[in-house]
């Protein structure tokens, strides 16, 4: 169960990735161990939501900090919390050679193709021509693909995958697989498909299509 | 002949402060001149981590605090620019931070080994208001000294605190004798704990929210500082003119002041050790009598010192003001001596 009501906009997908990251600590009984670490932007809100360790960093930091918690405290499950814009546009430094290095920690990647929190400006997983705030004529990039960016560059014994808020099964399998991947010291990533009503400007049904219609751009599954 | 006594440079004397104040880890990325404080450590054994950057190191830091890991950083120009991401979370959430500034001439890559132009940087480079505690080395003990003390500071009050240097003090060997210094260390703690849960903001809805926090850590800072502040005070008894400075130019100044005061000229000594908080009770106090007709602040900056200083002087007291400023300049003795009795 969670700690407090969740603060995220009605219809967001980050509480199912939460509530799926709980069940999953509560299923293996590590969630006294588990520190919950939180970027800035919409992952923020998340500091109170569970029942675990949780704080707040800056935008873009969250994984060169849950990297000197964990180095510090090495019996402890450190989950990095973060957007695709922390993750891979400000980030990414941090982000490229924490995998590379191997660093045990868990990073979980919320990718709804937006800035969710400032208010859906294009994104480093914005698809080609969509419209944003800051790309109004339509984005003229490809996404990026951090998972298989990645894969390159991570070590034997680390874990990529995609996978997204609608497929329950798959996310708590792949958190599972992301927390054992700690426990046995090498890194791990898990991008999350999700949905931004907000932003999107989406109602019922338009928000599941348009979530369902990226997992053709993005693929789910173990890299 | 005291065996104990060693020959060392400034840098040596950071890595044993560090190893002597039970620090843990260091994350680094390399920057003149504090490059052989990070590998200085390394070669210790201890943990350590040459990150990509020096925002990495920064917020490695703050990692491994929460941990309740003694962690520091050190770096300069550009990198402590860079670091001063990870000192703002450090600020505030009220982090143990420590960090070892070497200052370097800006602004931009400016020069690598001597400044005194990362004052303001220090003491307020952060987006708050600048409750840090920045402590300013005139020699190699001190340098040694205030290192430990950053630690202590830092674990006891839950302020950042920087060691703020140069490359002419890091780069500098002197003879010292490390076991006539006794000081006790403030254990670490774990801040983010194991036995109860934390949830732990460092973003807030509501402005007020956000104030209620900043009047708290500032009454902190307001009741701590009396402690903490300090200066080296000499010969102002009699004094009509007031010689300022901090850090290595203090140490200039110092010995222009006994050499003035051989040819007769009645100057004083004043030199800030921390520059946050400021001693500003002390430097007011040498205003209770009226023998003080000016103040000559000097500095390898442009004024970043004299705006502290002047902001910092009691508004009442009606003093003259005057400057010696070498921006980026080594201050030798002679030309603080030329200076005073030329004007």
């Amino acid at each position: 169960m969670p700690e407090n009501l969740a603060k995220f906009c009605p219809g967001c997908g980050y509480p199912i990735t939460l509530l799926m990251l709980n069940k999953t600590l509560e299923k293996l009984g590590i969630q006294k161990q588990a520190v919950l670490g939180l970027d800035i932007g919409c992952a923020l809100l998340a500091w109170n939501f569970l029942p675990i360790n949780t704080f707040q960093t800056h935008h873009g930091r969250v994984v060169p900090t849950m990297m000197g918690f964990k180095r510090a405290r090495k019996n402890s499950l450190c989950v990095a919390l973060v957007g695709d814009g922390g993750a891979y546009a400000i980030g990414l430094q941090s982000l490229i050679h924490a995998a590379k290095r191997d660093e045990p920690i868990m990073v979980i990647v919320t990718n709804n193709t937006v800035y969710g929190m400032t208010g859906g400006q294009t994104a480093p997983t914005t698809l080609n021509m969509q419209i944003t705030p800051t790309s109004p004529q339509g984005n003229i990039e490809e996404p990026f693909f951090g998972p298989e960016l990645l894969k390159g560059i991570v070590k034997e014994g680390a874990f990529l995958a995609r996978t997204a808020v609608n497929e329950p099964k798959q996310l708590m399998e792949y958190l599972e697989k992301a927390i054992q991947t700690q426990e046995v010291g090498h890194f791990s990533l898990v991008e999350v498909l999700s949905f931004c009503p907000t932003n999107w400007k989406t109602v019922g049904t338009q928000t599941i299509d348009k979530l369902n219609g990226l997992k053709n751009v993005f693929k789910l599954g173990e890299l | 002949m005291n065996n104990n006594r060693k020959f060392l440079y400034g840098h040596e004397l950071v890595v044993q402060a560090c190893l002597d104040a039970e620090a843990e880890v260091m994350y680094g990325y390399p920057i003149t001149p504090t490059c052989e404080i990070l590998s200085g450590w390394i070669a210790t054994g201890k943990p350590s981590l040459q990150t990509e950057d020096e925002i990495a190191a920064g917020f490695a830091v703050c990692g491994a605090v929460l941990a309740g890991q003694k962690a520091f950083t050190a770096s300069g120009g550009p990198g402590h620019i860079l670091l001063q991401d990870g000192m703002s979370m450090a600020e505030g959430m009220r982090l143990p931070f420590v960090i070892i500034v070497g200052q370097r001439g800006g602004p931009s890559s400016g020069t690598v080994i001597y400044s005194q132009q990362e004052v303001m940087l220090a003491c307020f480079g952060g987006n708050g208001e600048g409750l840090r505690l920045v402590y300013s080395p005139a020699t190699s003990r001190e340098l040694y000294e205030l290192t430990r003390q950053a630690f202590n500071d830092a674990w006891q009050y839950r302020f950042p605190a920087i060691v703020l240097t140069d490359g002419y003090l890091l780069k500098m060997r002197s003879g010292i004798n490390l076991a006539e210094i006794k000081i006790e260390n403030v254990p670490a703690h774990q801040l983010v704990p194991e036995d109860k849960i934390v949830h732990w903001p460092n973003i807030y809805t509501m402005e007020e929210e956000l104030n209620e926090q900043i009047n708290l850590a500032q009454k902190d800072w307001d009741e701590i500082s009396p402690p903490i502040a300090k200066a080296e005070i000499l010969e102002t008894a009699d004094a009509e003119i007031l010689l300022i400075a901090h850090g290595i130019v203090g140490a200039a100044v110092k010995e222009a002041v006994k050499q003035l005061r051989k040819s007769g000229i009645k100057a004083g000594y004043f030199r800030p050790i921390t520059l946050r908080p400021f001693p500003k009770k002390d430097l007011d106090n040498l205003f209770m009598k009226d023998n003080l007709k000016k103040i000559i602040v000097i500095e390898s900056s442009s004024g970043q010192l004299a705006r502290i200083v002047r902001e910092q002087l009691a508004p009442e007291i009606a003093v003259g003001f005057e400057y010696l400023q070498k921006p980026g300049l080594g201050i030798e003795v002679e030309e603080i001596i030329d200076f005073i009795k030329n004007n």
